[in-house]
């Protein structure tokens, strides 16, 4: 075993770590210092040793590793350098179209709104701001303005949103059925021996997950950005959300929409989508979402929102079959559609007409006041 | 049969006295890991089995409580009572259940364990949050006791099937290692080392079967559980090749979720057994 050299690797690793940073592998000092450490127990002069030295102690997802070993291949050189951090699929071009679409509205004030989750229903709490949106509320997404969707995604800010509750099957303290032996045997030495009150244990109450999956291919191309605000509201509000998009493939974007400023957030999810505003295929998408992340999300009995207008260019029978399964592994499925409201509007496409025996409730999401009655029915939810 | 950077883990995990954290899809001998680690170190493998709701009465430690009743009884019929001797005689190791965390780190063991804590992803946020402060120290503080601290720390083994995201701070303290599922000549010689009654050739075929099933778009992937139970169960049925007709009959040993089975049985399954029987062929 060779002895490490201190100070020429050292300044190497601290130069490792930093550029793990930069790719987005959060890196602590403290995990340097262990990988040095460790480091000392294996052959040096073997890479792959060093390699999965390094790799056990820095990656802690799955979702990272292809990013190490990029990074790791172009610090520390070798025959599969590609060159330079791991880069975004989509290219620039795209990239500012899609920073067009969404706007750039300033939501920087949006935090004097989100004050508290005091428990306040939320139709007391939306009602001053929202008598100030007046005429907005009901103005349908398609037509707003930037300044209007900057006026309504800080509105959207202030909604709280809850799901319903769940009885998980961890018992704690309470009123309960469950007596509580040791509670009571250590309180009983207290009275000679004598039980006197027996203390129980009850099942602990916690909020549902929420899940959803918009849809953002052409024909919702008007709505997407509101929609997307809306996504970014629940997700800042509640701490289990997780957001899909998807056209006809199906990407996550929650890390992207937690990751910080409301602005930064959204262009991040324009970077990580591949198919913006392409055509639907809401069946295969959904067996995407089963396949790749239903074990993983779909714990703890979601209430699961699906954002479409319905316009699907996949087979209906695929979607019925996709949806079904959908509904089978959550609690309950929502179903919002921009659609519902506009003149003559009745959901008779053939993915819809599939799809409907399964959704337990079908709502519109076309207006602000929509979003208000949405939470409303969430928050009423057992 | 483990690839390099298992190998590595495994390595450090002993050395560095880390727990080792084990990621991968269900069914690819995660599991299986800890007992192969436990019988190559000749010790105790001790598990303990994650679900939600798991609490420090079934994980840690859990103290009798219908014996010190009686005891207090007992105690009560004798007369003997005196608050502090009641105290110290109820609390004390003989009522005192050992619970596998517990086992693991108790200073009296004789021989050395390892330590496995399966399908960490099922226990709920509390318990990983009490498994932090076990596993950085491990040591635990008992009410009326006092500390118990592990005389020499286990090999600790966690493994995730990812049904969530298991928290990053609990992970920091480990060394992560991701599992693939295995190739095809590796998982020919768990398969081999697993159900030795089988044929050769029907090893052979069924592993480059279960291999190109998982290339086909399925809900649920069979795992190499599910390919050393294929082998047995055809085996049992005497076949010594997979033909047709066997997959047909046994397709529900190896597809566990009803629309896998509908997409896969009849001409698809003869295609996927076509390109296996192919591939096996050209081993020859």
């Amino acid at each position: 075993m060779i002895e490490p050299d201190p100070p020429p690797i050292i300044s190497n690793l601290l130069g490792f770590g930093r550029c793990l940073r930069r790719a987005g592998i959060d890196v602590h000092p403290g995990r340097l210092l262990d990988v040095i450490d460790a480091l000392g127990h294996v052959n040096l002069g073997a890479r792959a040793e060093v390699y999965h030295t390094c790799r056990a102690l820095l990656v802690h997802r799955h979702e990272q590793l292809d990013t190490f070993d990029q990074v790791f291949a172009s610090f520390w050189g070798g025959r599969d350098a590609s060159g330079g951090a791991p880069s975004w699929s989509a290219d620039s071009r795209e990239e500012i179209e899609i920073a067009q679409l969404i706007g750039s509205p300033d939501l920087e004030n949006s935090a004097t709104n989100a004050d508290a989750d005091d428990g306040t229903p939320v139709a007391e709490r939306a009602v001053p701001t929202w008598s100030e949106l007046g005429v907005l509320a009901d103005k349908d997404f398609s037509a707003f303005t930037p300044a209007e969707i900057a006026e309504g995604a800080k509105a959207l800010a202030g909604l709280v949103w809850s799901p319903g509750e769940r009885r998980t099957r961890r018992w704690v303290a309470g009123h309960g059925p469950r007596i509580d032996l040791r509670r009571a045997i250590s309180d009983s030495l207290r009275t000679e021996g004598d039980v006197v009150a027996l203390r129980r244990r009850t099942r602990r109450i916690r909020p549902r997950p929420l899940i959803l999956l918009c849809d953002v291919s052409r024909s919702m191309e008007r709505y997407s950005r509101m929609l997307l605000h809306f996504a970014r509201a629940v997700t800042d509000r509640h701490r289990r959300v997780e957001v899909f998009v998807f056209s006809t493939r199906l990407t996550r974007i929650t890390r992207q929409l937690r990751s910080g400023r409301a602005d930064a957030a959204l262009v991040a999810v324009s970077r990580a989508v591949p198919d913006w505003s392409g055509g639907t295929r809401i069946g295969a998408a959904i067996r995407e979402f089963h396949q790749q992340w239903g074990r993983r999300v779909t714990g703890g009995g979601p209430v699961v929102l699906l954002i479409s207008d319905g316009w699907d260019c996949g087979d209906p029978i695929e979607l019925s079959t996709q949806i079904a399964r959908l509904q089978r592994s959550c609690h309950r499925l929502v179903w919002l559609s921009p659609m519902i409201g506009t003149a003559d509007y009745a959901p008779l496409t053939r993915g819809l007409q599939a799809a409907l025996p399964f959704v337990d409730d079908f709502l519109a999401a076309r207006t602000l006041n929509n979003l208000v009655d949405l939470a409303v029915h969430l928050n009423a939810l057992g | 049969m483990a690839d390099r950077g298992l190998a590595v883990s495994l390595f450090l995990a002993l050395r560095l006295k880390r727990p080792l954290f084990l990621e991968g899809e269900a069914g690819v001998g995660k599991t299986s890991l800890a007992a192969a680690a436990a019988a190559a170190l000749g010790a105790d493998l001790i598990r303990l089995q994650c679900y939600e709701g798991l609490d420090v009465g079934h994980a840690l430690y859990e103290w009798d409580y219908p014996r010190q009743l009686l005891e207090l009884r007992i105690l009560d019929a004798t007369e003997a009572i005196d608050r502090a001797s009641v105290h110290r005689e109820l609390y004390s190791d003989r009522f005192l259940i050992k619970r596998p965390l517990l086992q693991a780190i108790d200073p009296e063991r004789t021989r050395s364990a390892v330590l496995l804590i399966d399908e960490i992803d099922r226990a709920d946020a509390e318990f990983e949050g009490f498994l932090l402060e076990l596993l950085s120290e491990f040591q635990v503080t008992i009410p009326e006791l006092g500390t118990v601290k592990a005389a020499e720390p286990p090999l600790v083994i966690l493994t995730s099937n990812r049904t969530r995201e298991v928290h990053d701070a609990l992970k920091r303290r480990c060394l992560y290692q991701w599992i693939e599922y295995p190739t095809f000549e590796t998982e020919l010689d768990i398969v081999r080392a697993r159900a030795p009654e089988a044929s050769a050739r029907l090893a052979e075929q069924v592993t480059a079967m279960v291999q190109e099933l998982r290339r086909a778009d399925l809900y649920k992937v069979p795992g190499v559980s599910e390919t050393i139970d294929w082998v047995t169960a055809l085996a049992a049925l005497e076949r010594t090749t997979l033909d047709a007709e066997a997959v047909d009959e046994t397709l529900g040993v190896v597809l566990k979720a009803k629309e896998d089975v509908a997409a896969i049985r009849g001409r698809r399954s003869t295609e996927i057994l076509d390109r296996a029987l192919v591939r096996t062929a050209s081993r020859e």
